[in-house]
């Protein structure tokens, strides 16, 4: 879903890179606060693990791919503001490095990955979830696979707006071509972020900010 | 009850490695949703052919020079991975200063 130079027009670029950047700022101040020593390595490889999955496209139908977005799994497993950051770092290298998303929709891209992605899909769909749902391994891995789901089906949707706010695609038909192949891709990241938490689970159930020892049981 | 983080660090960085070495270059070749969605609603053309920052040193994910393309994403993929742990650790750090 990285988006391209020349897809955004000036407004829609700024404005999501000026709510971007808002959103880094107070990420740093809550990440400072939150976070402690033993985060700062959990952060260097939350970030060099979603960058790796990031490269791990995946069929899905009609000639079409997709790959793992990885801004639900770092918000649960370090919070919302820790997986802003953790987003912001992926895509910096891989628009700098690897010409992967262009540098004026660098913005766009950290809105739709890190703060729909990450924060938004954090406050609104997994708290809320987790909440309503069962204080069980299977409750919080549930609550975890919609989230996931809904964190690339969302961003898709913003991006479609953003697309279209560009006159770069009318509305009617970038956003159900958009949100059809992330419903899809979705999956693939529900997965992924799934397999992930049920591992970390296993081995280090004190790492996850949100999981409880109340959630063990079951 | 304090458990080391180096162990679990160190297992993840492992699996990431894994996945950016040997696993990414048999990745899906087909453009990703939104590229794909650009090509059949007829917007690719806006994108620009070059982007506007330039000095990628290893543009679309395959290091240059390299015959083999299945070297070339491996190569890719283990210099990204560790300039991620790196800037990731560094930005943490900086962050939290206790």
């Amino acid at each position: 879903m990285h988006i391209p130079d020349g897809f955004l027009d000036l407004k829609t670029a700024l404005t999501t890179a000026i709510a971007s950047t808002g959103g880094l700022g107070y990420a740093v101040k809550e990440v400072r606060k939150k976070l402690g020593d033993k985060h700062i390595p959990l952060l260097g490889v939350t970030s060099a693990f979603i960058f790796a999955a990031q490269m791990l496209n995946f069929p899905v139908a009609g000639g079409t791919s997709g790959h793992f977005l990885g801004g639900a799994l770092a918000a649960i497993l370090l919070g919302p503001w820790a997986s802003l950051l953790i987003m912001t770092v992926v895509l910096v290298i891989q628009c700098l490095g690897f010409a992967d998303g262009g540098l004026t929709a660098l913005g766009a891209n950290v809105f739709n990955m890190g703060i729909i992605g990450g924060v938004f899909t954090y406050y609104f769909i997994f708290i809320p979830l987790k909440k309503a749902l069962s204080k069980t391994k299977r409750g919080f891995l549930t609550a975890s696979a919609i989230a996931a789901w809904a964190s690339v089906f969302i961003a898709s949707i913003i991006c479609s707006l953003e697309l279209a706010i560009s006159g770069t695609s009318p509305l009617n038909l970038a956003l159900p071509a958009m949100a059809g192949v992330h419903a899809l891709i979705g999956i693939g990241e529900a997965i992924v972020t799934v397999v992930v938490l049920a591992i970390v689970i296993q081995i280090r159930p004190d790492l996850i900010g949100e999981y409880s020892e109340s959630e063990e049981e079951t | 009850m304090k458990k080391n983080i180096g162990g679990f660090v160190f297992i993840s960085l492992i699996i990431a490695l894994i996945l950016a070495i040997l696993i990414s270059p048999f990745a899906s070749p087909w453009p990703d949703g939104l590229e794909k969605v650009a090509e059949d609603k007829g917007f690719i053309k806006e994108a620009l052919e070059e982007g506007v920052w330039k000095y990628s040193p290893i543009p679309d994910y395959a290091f240059p020079g390299v015959g083999s393309e299945v070297i070339a994403t491996a190569l890719a993929g283990l210099i990204g991975t560790f300039i991620t742990i790196t800037i990731g650790w560094l930005i943490g750090k900086f962050i939290v200063v206790k």
